[in-house]
């Protein structure tokens, strides 16, 4: 509607109706305003000053702000297009100039803008008159709100007009209420007697009276009903259900606590009591039956159950009366063992059915000189077999030669030591090699031919399964030991000893010292852990450093190799004569050092270094010099020598006053028993101090601390003894393997001269035995012969299973055994006492044969002579060649 | 006529009950298990007085409840590792552990 009033709107729309002038709010913007406002008569225009001066509008001459419009005739208007034509500014709304009734025009300057342009032409008589009229009332309105200021407010009460309708007459009629039919008024009347009268209720039959009332009778009407044929019912069968409540009191948990101490008596109240009569009383009555029932009880022990202690346990595993060895598995490596034999047996310690053998060649020295060249192709090795592949070894492990002994380390597997026939300590570490060992499947997954074939017919390829494990340290030539080491043990890792034999406490938890005895007549302690270098050597160890090492082979002992000397080198010798001992076997004693509380420490700090890695890839100098020597601790221990001899020495060093060298004690004790070279010196697994030596034709056993001889010393077999082994579970049995192939099974407790059962094994030399335990049930014996086959036997339960008792059979017969020997001592020294005493009284006889007179001479003779005689007559008789002279009867006398 | 016993020490008599062989501990206890002398440790002879108190009375009361003529003259306890021997009185309980002879 409202025509926006920048465009020049060109319609000219003449409103019906009143105008009326809003006036502009006050908006921000003037043409906002201009907007608003809604004038459709209202032609903005625009008049140049030409047209000004033309129509005397001139602004601020004709046209001001108090009269800011001008009446301006039509006629003028006119000429002014005749003149101007199409450039006269009023061209624009000629049509409404054209069309507007009056004569004048107003003309209204547009000071403000208001409209668009500077004047605007009000195109119709009523907006003139508007504007000239109301602008004074807009003008007043506007100023009215522009200056805020009221004027009195004129009160005008309310003029009546008439009233116009607008149609809401026929609203109200149409509400209204009218009456529609006219209104009927009845009258009804009655006696007024009537009124008030009691009034009598009666009864009536409404059928007696006619008419009196108008029924509506009910009738089936025969269209509304309905046969109904079917009839949809649900039951259910529903269970009485009784709904009961009752109410129980709850009875809630309560912690509840009592604290309370025991009543007791001070001291004085003590003393009292103790100085009462009734107390002294008492006790004198009650002691006689206490003492009674004590001394019943050491008299004898009433609970005893003998039946129980008669019989042995009825629980045996397999027949009673099998007490032979079974034979359970051989291995021999057709390949590599050709000539060989058998030195050392080991069992792994902790994988079942993984047992290590040590081969060597058979070849007296000559031989091996002569034959070195073939030698030096052959590898010596140490292989390892397990039960489920007797053709193929797992591993074999390489040395430079041939190793005489073995043993794994105690606290890790994976190290083996091993001892050279050249004197060289060689050291393995099959860690990498572990989870190969661990996971042995059986042999059929290797082999792709299932069957054994001939020897002829097996290529080298097959064993290419089997890997060589190159040894990673072997000890320093020179500084070692010169000749064969014929046995090696790892000290216990409870200890560790320094170079002057003192012992410490072992503070790293695992085995780190290994001692060795060779056919040098030395006997040497290693040190597994790098000692600390001194200067002079760090030119040799350059030197070493260039040697590359095969990358295969771990670096545990890296540190050794090659450079490795002993701790401690003892020498046992003789005395002043050149010729040593040569030892064969060692036995340490194995007393484990720490007491309950240090184990304690030790099994902690064991558990921490079971997160950090291998210990032997840590290894530190040792603590030895940090510690205290430990004092009582026994640093004996026993040797067995070539030539048979048993010395029980010490293994601390002293300092020669002389020389001041450090020198190895004297031998405590030596005894020649054997009559052959000592293969094994063992110490009992049940007792510390018994140990079992074996050598030559006999056996001996000793009791570390009896000085003055074995407990037990066997006579001379008919073979020669080559190897034995304590039982691992039987008290007094002992194996002993000899030279033609018979194992003799010794039971002390059966019979003490001589063996209790021989088996044969194999045709030849027995090497070395070896019994492990791997269940209660199940234990084996390796045997390693001289033709380089490892037999497996299996224990019997019999041989096995200790009876009863047995410990404590067994040491009872030791002890019996030190008696007999303590008894053998007096004896001796009892002997000696009567030898003495015979000598003397012989010295005296001799003395006095020569003073006896004739006449006694004469009158012993006599005597002998009716002696003589006496005895001819007996022996007469005895022969019956006379007759006994009779008797005179009674009769005669 | 017989001669009354000689009435030896507290003292005596306990050393010598002591100098049995094997025996572990000599405790006496009053009635109400309350220690009066031991050959050990408080804490253990009150734990030791108080539960062989239990043990008295139930067993002295057992005996009199079978026959009231009865009463209770001795009481020993036979357990793997020791024996516990206890002489009972109107006025106090002599308790001696033996170590048995196995």
């Amino acid at each position: 509607m409202c025509p926006r009033i920048r465009k020049k709107v060109q319609h000219g729309s003449k409103n019906a109706g009143t105008l009326v002038w809003i006036p502009a709010p006050p908006f921000s913007t003037p043409r906002e305003g201009k907007m608003a406002v809604c004038h459709p008569e209202i032609y903005p225009l625009v008049l140049t000053t030409q047209t000004q001066e033309i129509f005397n509008c001139r602004i601020d001459e004709d046209v001001t702000d108090e009269q800011p419009y001008k009446l301006i005739k039509k006629e003028d208007i006119f000429a002014d297009f005749q003149n101007r034509a199409a450039v006269s500014d009023f061209y624009p709304v000629r049509k409404v100039i054209q069309e507007y009734p009056g004569d004048e025009l107003l003309v209204v300057y547009d000071k403000d803008f208001r409209y668009g342009l500077n004047f605007y032409l009000i195109g119709t008589e009523e907006g003139k008159e508007n504007y000239l009229n109301p602008p004074e009332i807009a003008e007043e309105q506007e100023d009215y709100k522009e200056h805020i200021i009221e004027d009195l407010y004129v009160y005008r009460p309310p003029v009546s007009k008439p009233w116009v309708s607008l149609g809401s007459e026929k609203e109200i009629e149409e509400e209204s209420v009218k009456e529609s039919t006219k209104q009927i008024t009845y009258m009804i009347s009655r006696k007024r007697s009537k009124f008030g009268a009691p009034i009598k209720f009666s009864d009536q039959n409404a059928s007696s009276v006619k008419d009196a009332y108008i029924e509506c009778t009910a009738y089936p009407d025969r269209n509304f009903t309905l046969k109904q044929l079917e009839k949809d019912v649900g039951m259910q069968v529903v269970p009485k259900v009784k709904d009961t409540s009752t109410q129980t009191r709850w009875t809630y948990p309560k912690n509840a606590t009592t604290q309370y101490y025991p009543r007791e008596f001070s001291e004085e109240e003590k003393e009292i009591f103790g100085q009462s009569k009734t107390l002294s009383d008492f006790l004198n009555n009650v002691s006689v039956s206490v003492e009674i029932a004590l001394q019943q009880n050491e008299i004898m022990n009433t609970f005893v159950d003998d039946w129980k202690c008669l019989a042995e346990e009825e629980s045996t595993f397999g027949d009673k009366t099998d007490t032979h060895l079974k034979e359970y598995q051989s291995f021999t490596d057709l390949h590599n063992l050709k000539e060989k034999m058998v030195t050392s047996v080991s069992w792994h310690p902790t994988i079942y059915g993984l047992i290590a053998v040590s081969v060597a060649v058979r070849l007296s020295l000559e031989e091996r000189v002569h034959f070195s060249g073939k030698l030096l192709l052959q590898p010596s090795l140490i292989l390892f077999w397990s039960f489920s592949d007797p053709i193929h070894p797992q591993l074999m492990l390489e040395s430079p030669d041939d190793i005489f002994c073995f043993k794994f380390c105690p606290s890790d597997p994976n190290i083996i030591a091993g001892g050279c026939i050249n004197g060289q300590i060689v050291m393995w570490d099959i860690t990498a090699h572990a989870d190969r060992i661990e996971n042995i499947k059986t042999g059929g997954s290797r082999s792709k031919k299932a069957t054994l074939k001939p020897m002829f017919l097996l290529e080298p390829d097959s064993n290419k399964e089997a890997t060589y494990i190159r040894h990673c340290a072997v000890s320093s030539i020179e500084n070692g030991h010169k000749k064969v080491i014929t046995d090696i043990h790892w000290l216990p890792d409870t200890f560790e000893i320094n170079r002057m034999g003192s012992v410490f406490e072992n503070r790293s938890g695992i085995c780190c010292q290994l001692v060795t005895c060779s056919a040098d007549c030395t006997i040497c302690f290693w040190d597994i852990r790098p000692q600390k270098a001194l200067t002079p050597q760090s030119v040799e160890k350059k030197k070493e450093e260039n040697i590359e090492i095969p990358f295969d082979v771990p670096s545990t002992f890296l540190h050794l190799d090659l450079s490795w000397k002993p701790l401690i080198k003892i020498r046992l010798s003789k005395g002043e004569t050149s010729l040593d001992h040569c030892p064969t076997k060692l036995s340490l004693n194995e007393d484990s050092l720490c007491k309950s509380q240090d184990k304690v420490l030790l099994a902690q700090s064991k558990t921490v270094k079971a997160g950090e890695m291998n210990p032997y890839y840590n290894l530190e100098g040792g603590l030895a010099n940090h510690l205290k020597p430990i004092e009582d601790f026994c640093t004996k221990f026993f040797v067995g020598t070539e030539e048979g001899g048993v010395i029980y020495t010490d293994w601390k060093m002293e300092r020669d006053s002389e020389t001041g060298r450090l020198m190895a004690k004297k031998p405590v004790n030596l005894y020649t028993v054997h009559d052959g070279a000592v293969h094994t010196v063992q110490r009992s697994p049940f007792y510390k101090d018994i140990v079992l030596t074996i050598g030559g034709w006999n056996v001996a056993i000793w009791k570390e601390g009896i000085s003055t001889g074995p407990l037990l010393q066997s006579s001379c077999a008919p073979k020669k003894y080559t190897a034995g082994h304590w039982s691992l579970t039987r008290p007094g049995v002992f194996y002993i393997g000899r030279e033609d192939g018979y194992i003799d099974i010794w039971d002390l407790l059966e019979k003490t001269h001589e063996p209790a059962q021989s088996q044969n094994i194999c045709i030849t030399m027995i090497t070395y035995i070896k019994p492990w335990t791997f269940s209660a049930k199940q234990q084996f014996i390796a045997i390693a012969d001289y033709y380089g086959t490892l037999h497996i036997l299996e224990i019997p339960w019999t041989l096995s299973h200790p009876s009863t008792n047995e410990v404590s059979s067994m040491n009872y017969y030791f002890e019996r055994e030190v008696k007999h020997l303590e008894y053998i001592e007096q004896r001796k020294k009892i002997r000696d006492q009567e030898k003495k005493e015979m000598e003397l009284e012989l010295e005296k006889k001799k003395t006095k044969t020569y003073q006896k007179s004739k006449e006694q001479l004469e009158a012993e003779l006599k005597m002998d002579y009716e002696s003589y005689l006496e005895l001819e007559e007996t022996t007469l008789i005895n022969l019956g060649f006379l007759k006994v002279a009779e008797k005179m009867s009674f009769m005669d006398l | 006529f017989l001669h009354p016993p000689p009435s030896w020490d507290v003292e005596e008599t306990l050393k010598r009950l002591q100098s049995q062989k094997r025996v572990q501990v000599i405790m006496v206890v009053n009635t109400e298990g309350i220690p009066i002398k031991s050959t050990m440790d408080n804490p253990t002879t009150t734990q030791y007085a108080n539960l062989m108190h239990n043990f008295i009375l139930k067993a002295w009361s057992t005996v009199r409840e079978i026959d009231p003529q009865n009463d209770l003259t001795f009481l020993q306890i036979r357990s793997k590792k020791n024996e516990i021997m206890i002489a009972p009185d109107k006025n106090y309980f002599l308790i001696v552990i033996q170590d048995p002879t196995e």
